[in-house]
């Protein structure tokens, strides 16, 4: 006989455990649909690998997990994907979550699985690689995936592996149906997690007041080195550190993991889905479930496929929903309500409560805490729920923390023992996810503010930039202007001479106005010089080839020719520009052509404007009239051409167009007093 | 030595603590120089707790400079984004009483992000220019995006835009971010579930 240990505190509430044993696992069947969340684990939500519409088998995977700690999801019957979409899942929150929506078609065809004869012929990462890919987490409550559970680093030594069917929770027996009918399962699946761990010592934890599954597990372990270790019955021993101490004595540093002390638990549930992973190659697509409380008319444990609406699993027990005032998924402990009696089984649902009226009555209200330290005597991980119950009041999260805050388990003793029913329970689950969210916030903070630093530092690094060059040009012109005076005119610098004159010429062209256009119409005026010589030239070329009788004399004339509309156009030019100039340069916009047309649309506008409406009537309709006219005469000439019918149409369209506008104008025009 | 001691105990008393405080002085001298803390560790300390937003609305170009304010005097009360949790952090820091949010900086809002109607961006990089931790991705011309991880929700970009394509999107709360809320001590509706009645029973008799 083994040494039994005890740990700190612990409470014996009412166990409720008898109505649902009355009857063996019953299987629920096939509902028309079934509801399967992405996340159903601890860690990162799958990601769909099927589409809408798509037909899949029974045990087929439908998502895929992403990143190490996530596990797939399978399609648990065959059918229809009929949706990908947010539905409400079973979470405290009654928020909605990604699913994948099955319409089972009730063939119930399997897909093709791989299993495995002998599985001490596969590696170590293979075995693990299965688990993983049968998406098995921990169906005793949290979820974790098992096969992140399982992979030890190198050089870790498993001490002892222990099988967890504790079960401690008032109401809920899933574990326990399932170790009195099925220990063989139980016990080869606890082989297969000895050859992949090779742990010292491998032992079955149960509390005593399950002796039918004490003396199953025991014939069934008759012969092998596992170990069925029997201990008394206390709240909450299923608990995994506290099992670990009941078993071993050693207790589970704050905040480390129980593989630091050589430990590694599983639930007998995740047991069984390991073994059917490995052995059958099935995925985890079902679990047992229990359904019970006084709502309930024939309470008991139900093989369940996951993706089953509560609802369709209630009516199979017998659910009288008016007895009933709220659904708990998990037990009178630690479960939660549930928002909606139709969402899904999913991978942790151990338990439905369907409590009467009478059963589980709402706590009286809170008392102000009389600090009788009943609380701290009951908590199992001895710690002084009374006063993080005051610091989560005043929000003082520094000493929540230092009061080893993350290290309690939500087991509820505390609240349970409470003589003044506050709920303390509910204070430290509010105030872990706050003191999560002030760390994820500052972590953003930090994030924000490096970026923001990051992007200072960059704006001066820029403005700096910008300065150096700057300074670097004022120099260097500095420098050029020593250098020219140094030099003297002497010996000048060709290319600074050069420099010099261009900014002297810009300079007087910047100058102003009438600089401008005097320098405008000079630069005319030199274009008709030089335009003269060159024709000048070019004809007395062209003279002598022809008293040579070159052949090259038509080239020449061309060039004469050329040179000639050229000469032109620069004297029309300078022509104009002279005429224009005087009105031009009237204006303070002289020379901007932007400013200049900015003045020509407002002089415009101006004279519209003083026009009588009169006056401006007959304008319009003297334009409209030109425009017709003009119409008129491109219709007929593509007519007359044969154009393509399209423009034809075109054309006409607008002439009736302005045909109708011009009638408008006139009639305007003739009765002013309607404008 | 002793004898010196003997004949003179009250010089040589009086000599030993002079030349204790000259020892003294010339230690915590020579840390002063050598462990001087570079920039202004107060400053630091309120910054650290300021939400870094960048928004602005403090009146501050960004929350450094209103830390380094509020380090010389300024009101802890003008970070919106901070809200009451933001002011009571400061106040605890500083010693300081707990006031009210000043209203004239605006008011606590819901987190928001930036979003670009990206069909609708002109590609003018005004968005770019305006974000304050260069949360806005674009070039000119092109269509820009906000990368929404970075996006501190501080409004700084929805004015200069000229087509108006940008939005400020709340966040919802989602199952990441939602967290059971601390119990209300004046409600009856049973939050935890911690026993039946029976047990209860028991445990009264
Ligand atoms: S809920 Fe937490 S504080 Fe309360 S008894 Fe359990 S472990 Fe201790
Ligand atoms: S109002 Fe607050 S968040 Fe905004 S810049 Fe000022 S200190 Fe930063
Ligand atoms: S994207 Fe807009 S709202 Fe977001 S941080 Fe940048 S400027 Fe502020
Ligand atoms: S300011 Fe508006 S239009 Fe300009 S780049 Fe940004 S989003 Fe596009």
């Amino acid at each position: 006989m083994r040494k039994i240990f005890d740990f700190h505190g612990g409470i014996h509430p009412q166990e409720n455990k008898h109505q649902s044993l009355q009857t063996p696992i019953r299987d629920a069947g096939i509902p028309p649909e079934l509801v399967l969340p992405l996340g159903q684990h601890i860690g990162a939500p799958a990601s769909p690998i099927v589409e809408v519409g798509q037909r899949v088998l029974k045990g087929q995977m439908i998502a895929e997990p992403l990143g190490f700690v996530s596990v797939p999801v399978h399609a648990p019957t065959s059918g229809t994907v009929s949706a990908i979409e947010d539905r409400q899942i079973a979470h405290p929150s009654g928020l909605q979550a990604p699913c994948i929506v099955i319409a089972s078609d009730g063939r119930d065809e399997w897909a093709p699985l791989t299993t495995a004869a002998d599985y001490r012929q596969l590696a170590r990462e293979e075995l693990l690689a299965r688990i993983r890919n049968a998406g098995i987490a921990g169906m005793g409550g949290a979820g974790f995936p098992s096969a992140v559970k399982l992979s030890t680093r190198p050089g870790s030594q498993v001490n002892t592996l222990i099988i967890n069917g504790t079960e401690c929770e008032p109401y809920i027996t899933a574990d326990d149906v399932l170790m009195r009918e099925q220990p063989g399962r139980i016990v080869a699946g606890a082989r297969i997690l000895q050859h992949l761990l090779a742990p010292g010592e491998t032992l079955i934890g149960i509390e005593d007041n399950k002796p039918e599954a004490i003396a199953a597990l025991r014939a069934a372990a008759q012969g092998t080195e596992i170990e069925v270790v029997v201990f008394p019955t206390k709240y909450p021993s299923g608990g995994e550190k506290q099992l670990i101490e009941i078993l071993t004595g050693k207790q589970v540093p704050s905040g480390g993991l129980p593989l630091d002390i050589g430990v590694i638990c599983q639930n007998v549930g995740s047991v069984v889905a390991i073994h059917d992973a490995i052995v059958e190659g099935r995925p985890l697509i079902s679990r047992v479930t229990t359904v019970t409380g006084e709502a309930i008319a024939e309470p008991g444990n139900f093989t369940v496929l996951l993706g089953t609406p509560m609802q369709y699993l209630l009516a199979r027990a017998g659910y009288r929903a008016e007895q009933n005032r709220r659904l708990i998924m998990g037990g009178p402990m630690m479960g939660f309500t549930v928002p909606d009696a139709n969402v899904p089984i999913v991978k942790t649902t151990n338990c439905l409560l369907a409590p009467g009226h009478g059963e589980l009555p709402a706590p009286s209200p809170a008392q102000a805490c009389i600090r009788c330290g009943m609380c701290a005597q009951a908590c199992p991980v001895s710690l002084l729920p009374q006063q993080l119950f005051w610091f989560a009041q005043g929000k003082e999260f520094e000493k929540l923390e230092s009061h080893q805050l993350f290290d309690c388990i939500e087991c509820g003793a505390c609240s349970w023992v409470c003589p003044s029913n506050i709920p303390l329970v509910q204070y430290y689950r509010a105030s872990k996810a706050e003191v999560l969210q002030l760390r994820r916030d500052h972590e953003r903070s930090d994030q924000s503010r490096m970026r923001f630093e990051a992007r200072q530092a960059r704006l001066e690094r820029e403005e700096a930039e910008k300065t150096a060059k700057r300074a670097a040009r004022k120099q260097a012109a500095q420098q050029r202007a020593q250098a020219a005076a140094a030099g003297g005119s002497g010996d000048e610098d060709p290319i600074q001479a050069a420099i010099d004159r261009a900014k002297a010429k810009k300079a007087a062209q910047q100058a102003g106005g009438a600089q401008h256009d005097a320098s405008e119409q000079e630069k005319l005026e030199k274009a008709v010089v030089t335009t003269r010589q060159r024709l000048e030239t070019a004809s007395s070329k062209l003279a002598q080839a022809q008293a040579e009788g070159s052949d090259l004399v038509t080239a020449l004339q061309t060039g004469v020719d050329k040179t000639r509309a050229k000469l032109a156009a620069a004297e029309k030019a300078l022509q104009e520009f002279q005429q224009a100039g005087p009105a031009l340069t009237a204006g303070d916009a002289a020379g901007d052509p932007a400013a200049a047309a900015i003045a020509r649309a407002m002089a415009a506008r101006q004279a519209d404007a003083a026009m009588a409406p009169a006056d401006k009537a007959r304008n319009q309709l003297q334009g409209l009239e030109q425009r017709l006219e003009k119409t008129r005469d491109r219709l007929a000439s593509s007519q007359a051409n044969g154009d393509e019918q399209k423009i034809i149409e075109a054309l006409a369209m607008t002439v009736t167009r302005l045909e109708e506008k011009v009638s408008a104008a006139r009639e305007q025009l003739k009765n002013p007093g309607d404008a | 030595m002793l004898e010196f001691i003997v004949q003179y105990p009250l010089l040589s008393a009086l000599l030993a603590l002079v030349g204790l405080g000259a020892v003294f002085g010339a230690v915590l001298g020579f840390a002063a120089v050598q462990f001087k803390t570079e920039g202004n560790p107060i400053a630091d300390q309120i910054n650290a707790l300021l939400p870094q937003t960048q928004c602005g609305q403090c009146g501050y170009p960004g929350c450094r400079p209103y830390a380094e304010a509020v380090a010389n005097g300024e009101a802890i009360n003008k970070c919106p984004p901070g809200g009451e949790a933001g002011i009571q952090a400061l106040a605890a820091l500083l010693d300081l009483e707990v006031i009210p949010l000043d209203e004239e900086h605006g008011e606590e809002k819901v987190k928001a992000v930036a979003f670009i109607r990206e069909a609708e961006c002109i590609g003018c990089t005004k968005c770019i220019q305006a974000c304050p931790v260069d949360a806005i991705l674009g070039a000119a011309k092109q269509m820009h995006t906000v990368i929404a991880s970075e996006c501190t929700g501080c409004d700084l970009c929805l004015e200069p835009c000229p087509v108006d394509c940008i939005d400020m999107i709340p966040q919802r709360e989602s199952l990441q971010t939602w967290h059971w809320p601390l119990p209300d001590p004046a409600s009856r509706e049973p939050q935890v579930i911690a026993t039946d009645a029976e047990a209860a029973e028991d445990r009264a008799a």
